[in-house]
């Protein structure tokens, strides 16, 4: 079900992609704190450079400032977040609670996430609640949108209309099944997709053309991950460290001959000759940069990679 | 079977502190077969017991019996004299037998002996796997013979999820990533198509304690239970 402009949630980032345009969507962790100056700080340098701004629920499974609270201050400051939702720490009263909470102070977005296991964060004992997964997650929300109800079957009064989002991994093995779970996600009612942090660009290509082949790239938007990485060390950490990540040994061996000062330069000229080719590749909605504790550098980047200016559509 | 690992003794001595004369329970079913609590173990830990209390400065006297089953009424009945004799009993059996044994002695104080560790196999002598956590909807039949519930460190029943690591669950590179291994046997048999349905939010039968009546059963009238 559509609302009167034909549009599901009538959000920037869906009427952007429905136009046509090549998305450009951006993200900000909250503090572990009750910083807000601190994330609207963060929040300017991402103002007017990117569509919409993931907002990351507990990430890693650390405390953060709740990712409903930190999507209002954005909202505050004119920015439109993507309100990122994890299993682990809600069942489906609080997640629903959450999602008619936010959508009532303007939030449209939202991201459905497992949400990595709490033995990684600052609270390894906490019992996980996987009450409902990230497939079910979707249809969930899918379902208080379109038949307005939720997920135990009453009526809702003045459903939330969400633009609904989830993650994908190309690079988990085996990497067959990829696409059937990107088409199970479809299914469940997915509209958009922020893949994986990309470094493996044959493998992505693989996964592109197998979506496309199937015709799922016409079902939902895509939105190709990229990280620049801001050091080897960080290459490397997140080759050997991060579960589901597929850096090469070329990306490291690249970085490694920028020499000396330059490895940071030679990361975001990685990141952009990437959007460069996702611009261009079939079935690529847009591209979602992940610049972890790097903000700053957002405006640079989007700029580099000639997507400036962000086009508004009405 | 049932699997459990004893106590640490230093709390099992806590417990039993103020006690003079305790009847260790030993179970001769799940937690013998597991080495924990049968007829050998609960003689040691009552052996334990005394040398740890004379050291103490606070002599015990402990005796110890095994039943043949801890969760069974019969067996139980066994005890209904010889309980008089002592203070309190500790239980070396399940986290069910231990409570049938409080139910049936409601007067008496009844410690457990060991943590209840779950439903497993055994994969060699003392090393057992958790395999089941009795949800009550298997769905195994979809699921290639693999249980995501127990075996995915997320319980997700639409895996995998984007940690999955080269086969292996984000949670440690020594465990399985339960999905990959799922996937890994539908394909084989080519039965792949049971995953590609999506499983619906489950309506969680273990929240609550249940009660099981087999079909051409009822439950019995209150004195019968008795
Ligand atoms: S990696 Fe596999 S087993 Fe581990 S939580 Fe994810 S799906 Fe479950």
């Amino acid at each position: 079900m559509s609302t009167d402009n034909g549009l599901k949630s009538g959000s920037n980032l869906e009427k952007i992609l429905k136009a046509g345009h090549f998305a450009f969507t951006g993200e900000l962790g909250p503090p572990r704190g009750t910083g807000a100056k601190e994330v609207i700080e963060k929040a300017q340098h991402l103002k007017g450079n990117v569509d919409s701004v993931n907002i990351t629920d507990n990430q890693t499974a650390v405390v953060r400032m709740a990712s409903w609270a930190a999507s209002l201050l954005l909202v505050q400051e004119g920015l439109e977040p993507n309100f990122q939702m994890v299993c682990r720490d809600r069942n489906r009263l609080a997640m629903q609670a959450d999602i008619l909470g936010v959508y009532t102070h303007g939030v449209k977005n939202m991201l459905c996430l497992s949400g990595d296991h709490a033995k990684f964060g600052d609270h390894p004992d906490a019992k996980g609640v996987f009450d409902i997964d990230s497939m079910q997650l979707i249809a969930m929300v899918k379902q208080m949108r379109d038949e307005g109800k939720f997920l135990g079957g009453a009526e809702i009064e003045h459903p939330p209309k969400i633009f609904i989002g989830a993650a994908s991994n190309p690079f988990a093995v085996p990497h067959e099944w990829r696409v059937h779970r990107l088409a199970k996600k479809i299914e469940a009612g997915v509209d958009f997709i922020q893949t994986q942090c990309i470094y493996n660009m044959e493998r992505f290509r693989q996964f592109i053309k197998e979506a496309n082949d199937m015709g799922l790239t016409e079902k939902c938007f895509i939105l190709a991950g990229v990280t620049p990485m801001k050091s080897v060390g960080m290459a490397k950490y997140m080759k050997n460290k991060v579960p589901g990540m597929d850096v090469p040994d070329e990306i490291i061996e690249r970085l490694q001959g920028a020499g000396k000062g330059k490895v940071a330069e030679e990361g975001i000229k990685i990141a952009c000759e990437q959007i460069e080719e996702f611009k261009e590749m079939k079935g690529v909605a847009g591209v979602h940069l992940m610049a972890i504790e790097w903000e700053h550098k957002v405006p640079e980047i989007a700029e580099r990679a000639g997507v400036l200016p962000r086009p508004t559509v009405e | 079977m049932i699997v459990a690992k004893r106590k640490p003794f230093d709390e099992i001595m806590e417990m039993l502190e103020e006690y003079k004369k305790v009847l260790v329970v030993g179970c001769g079913t799940c937690v013998a077969v597991c080495l924990v609590g049968g007829e050998k173990e609960a003689n040691i830990l009552a052996t334990e017991l005394e040398m740890a209390r004379k050291l103490a400065d606070n002599p015990i006297e402990v005796d110890s019996v095994t039943l043949e089953r801890q969760c069974d009424r019969e067996y139980l009945a066994e005890l209904d004299d010889k309980q008089t004799d002592y203070d309190a009993l500790i239980s070396m059996a399940c986290g069910v037998g231990i409570q049938f044994l409080a139910e049936r002695f409601p007067d008496k104080p009844v410690f457990p002996a060991v943590d209840t560790a779950g439903l497993a196999v055994n994969q060699a002598v003392g090393w057992y796997e958790e395999r089941c956590r009795s949800c009550q909807q298997c769905v195994l039949a979809w699921t290639g013979g693999i249980c995501p519930v127990t075996m995915c460190a997320k319980g997700l029943y639409n895996g995998p999820c984007g940690g999955t690591n080269l086969g292996n669950c984000e949670i440690d590179p020594d465990q399985p990533c339960a999905w990959y291994l799922i996937h890994e046997r539908l394909a084989k048999q080519g039965r792949l198509h049971h995953i590609k349905q999506i499983y619906e939010a489950v309506g969680w039968r273990d929240t609550m304690p249940r009660t099981l009546i087999q079909p051409g059963y009822k439950k019995p009238e209150k004195e019968e239970a008795k």
